[in-house]
């Protein structure tokens, strides 16, 4: 089980999250949405352990171990993935190269076989068709030159290469035509299973489309102010957030007086 | 005076070397330059009375020039204290393999060298098998007219071709250095590739090694003849056991017309050593000349491969990578001068600083008059490991004709926090991370090596990468 209790995080002087609660149990998929600027990227990064943002308070617990004063490997090892926003290029490292890397640590760090060089093409070959890549795109450096489509799709076969046990994705959504989103959208799907908790964290409705969620939650000012079922999304979709920001500042003010 | 080291290792075994085997090292060999030191490396050598009045001459003009007034400091460089040559016999490292330390010997492993070669370069082995692969070769590409020669051997059986060309392309009033070589030189190979023939397998400076010279001053003398094609792998690839103080070696290449030629190079000598180097290629029309190379080690690097584009349509490739550690400057990069219409160059540069180590790209590019259609492409990349390390670049870029186009493009950057997120989050301990983002960095060097050297590269860099720890 994946748990954040009251989650105090910022950049630099700057307090983002204000306060953050969330449990993700296995098999769950939740979604947060929220406006540009509610802390949702902070989110993302607080929870991959992004050395640029400090943690000021709360807990970040994975079956019931503390990962907060976990660097970034460590997390990955234990289970957590980050599909990212905007994925880093990395010049000069082969993809083939770099995910056997990532694999081999992982498997290593939970006490799984490794793979063998053989072993592992294969299973990247079965993967990258399952997720819509060439496979050209083996030989080619790490997200170097991808479109914006290829890199989510590289995003989402680095999740199941790595197969974690909570997996966030950090507005994968966004920036995709109709197509690649439901390519996308179906690598999600696929991924899902009852043993991993997912965290799809968007700026759009669209991506519910394709996605049926356990839970959706409204993130505004770095807390989670309304949580419901599929429903909230739809009606997020057709009205927007200003209800719900009025909701917020009505039970706010009680609270701060 | 420090004389015997091993590279690669850093500080761990240094000292206990140098102390260890300073004086059996130095025994019997003079030190210091003299008019009697010359002419008993050329009587020792029973070389034509030519060569020993090009090496007087040079002397001459050694001690005439002035010290480089730029680059690198070299105040702490004693040219009194240099051993210029030495008889065979009269240096001769005293290791058994016993007394390697044991993390030397963990370095010859992890850098894939053979027991038989580890033996060798640790001073206790007394056969090189490689030598075997020499001689393959040479009666091989023998058979079509090719010479493959150490140059002592050269100037003797082919005394003529080695007087047309000797130091026609670097000429001894060059610089300081190249005048000193010309003086003292001792060694290196020769190469001679007839009038189209097609060397297609690299040839490789195995058996210098074997050789007893100290190696410091070896030149080298490439012909290659119209339409002919070949390439060759200069290896101080290997950690030097004995040390030179100063390197001053030659390279001249002649590319004639049609030709093409490829040098390649690792340069890793130890760090009490100042590298200052010489290489240069003559291109013909139509010729290619590419010149890879890498520079690991030095105390002191100034080396700067030039290829002069004389004939029409000639090119020039130049492939290199620095890496500068604690304590090291690497002053490196290319000259390239377009000399006849319709020329072309490429100059890709990569350096490496860390731990306060300094790399600086020195880069001469010059179109002459009359060299209309030129084009010249320059790009130095450098990446900086930490904070306290430094990177320069230098171009010196000088055109004197418009119908021309020149590109040239330099950055400098730092392992990005967000790259290293990036990565980290996907299982890769820090320094993974790190040295798999510097290999990537240099891949579009090392790819253009051949296989072993690639290979041989990478791990070069993993162990400059592990010395001294990680950054961050």
């Amino acid at each position: 089980m994946f748990k954040i209790t009251n989650l105090q995080a910022g950049i630099e002087e700057k307090q983002i999250l204000q306060g953050l609660s969330l449990e993700i149990l296995p098999g769950e998929v939740h979604v947060i949405m929220g406006p540009n600027g509610s802390g949702k990227s902070t989110l993302a990064n607080c929870i991959m352990g992004h050395p640029g943002y400090q943690v000021t308070g709360g807990s970040i617990q994975l079956d019931g171990e503390e990962v907060n004063e976990l660097k970034a490997d460590k997390r990955a090892q234990r289970g957590l993935f980050l599909a990212f926003q905007y994925p880093k290029e990395i010049p000069g490292v082969g993809v083939n190269n770099f995910l056997k890397s990532a694999v081999a640590s992982v498997r290593k760090a939970r006490g799984e076989k490794e793979l063998s060089h053989i072993e592992f093409r294969k299973l990247l070959r079965e993967q990258m068709k399952a997720f819509g890549l060439e496979s050209s795109f083996m030989t080619r450096s790490m997200n170097d030159g991808f479109s914006g489509g290829e890199k989510k799709k590289m995003e989402i076969l680095q999740m199941a290469l790595l197969n974690p046990k909570i997996a966030v994705l950090d507005e994968t959504d966004s920036g995709l035509d109709v197509d690649a989103l439901k390519i996308v959208a179906e690598g999600v799907e696929k991924l899902r299973s009852p043993q991993r908790g997912m965290l799809l964290i968007t700026h759009y409705q669209r991506i519910l489309h394709y996605i049926k969620p356990t839970y959706v939650h409204v993130m505004i000012d770095g807390k989670i102010v309304k949580s419901g079922g599929p429903e909230l999304g739809e009606k997020l979709e057709q009205e927007g957030y200003d209800w719900i920001k009025k909701e917020a500042d009505a039970e706010a003010v009680p609270m701060n007086a | 005076m420090a004389n015997v080291t091993l590279d690669y290792v850093g500080n761990l075994n240094r000292e206990t070397l140098d102390s260890a085997n300073d004086s059996a090292y130095a025994e019997g060999a003079v030190r210091g330059l003299s008019e009697a030191v010359v002419r008993r490396i050329s009587g020792d050598k029973k070389e034509p009375p030519w060569m020993l009045e090009h090496r007087l001459k040079s002397l001459k003009v050694f001690l005439e020039k002035p010290m480089p007034g730029w680059g690198p400091d070299l105040s702490k460089l004693n040219l009194d204290e240099i051993i210029y040559y030495a008889r065979p016999g009269e240096i001769k490292p005293s290791h058994n393999w016993e007394d390697v330390p044991a993390d030397i010997k963990r370095t010859f492993e992890k850098l894939g060298i053979p027991e038989a070669e580890r033996k060798y370069l640790a001073g206790a082995g007394a056969q090189y098998e490689s030598e075997n692969v020499y001689h393959r070769l040479k009666e091989k590409w023998g058979e079509k007219g090719v010479i493959f020669e150490d140059m002592d051997t050269a100037l003797q059986k082919y005394p003529d071709l080695v007087k047309q060309y000797f130091m026609r392309c670097v000429p001894m009033h060059d610089h300081k250095f190249a005048a000193l070589h010309g003086a003292v030189w001792s060694g290196g190979t020769f190469i001679y590739i007839p009038e189209g023939v097609n060397v297609d397998q690299p040839l490789q400076a195995y058996f210098r090694m074997n050789a007893q010279s100290m190696g410091q001053f070896e030149h080298t003398l490439i012909i290659v003849e119209n339409g002919a094609q070949g390439s060759y792998i200069e290896g101080c690839s290997a950690p030097k056991y004995e040390s030179p103080s100063i390197h001053a070696g030659l390279v001249e290449v002649f590319v004639k017309e049609g030709a093409r030629f490829r040098y390649s190079s690792v340069e890793n000598w130890s760090r009490n050593t100042y590298n200052l180097n010489t290489k240069r290629a003559l291109v013909d029309r139509n010729g290619v000349m590419e010149w890879v190379g890498g520079n690991m080690g030095s105390g002191a690097t100034m080396l700067y491969p030039c290829s002069i584009l004389r004939g029409e349509g000639a090119r020039a490739d130049h492939l290199g990578i620095a890496f500068a550690n604690k304590d090291q400057i690497q002053d490196t990069g290319a000259k390239v001068i377009h000399a006849a219409p319709n020329t072309s160059s490429k100059v890709v540069m990569k350096s490496i600083s860390k731990n306060g180590g300094k790399s600086v790209y020195r880069g001469l590019l010059r179109i002459l008059k009359g060299a209309k259609g030129s084009k010249a492409q320059v790009r130095c990349d450098a990446l900086l490991l930490d904070d306290h390390s430094i990177s320069d670049t230098i171009p010196d870029i000088r055109i004197e004709e418009n119908d021309i186009s020149i590109a040239h493009e330099a950055t400098v950057g730092k392992i990005s926090e967000e790259q290293l997120f990036y990565a980290m989050s996907r299982g890769l301990s820090e320094d993974e991370a790190i040295a798999m983002i510097v290999n990537g960095f240099i891949e579009p060097i090392v790819k253009a090596m051949p296989l072993e050297y690639a290979v041989e590269m990478n791990r070069l860099i993993e162990l400059e990468m592990e010395e001294a720890g990680a950054i961050g």
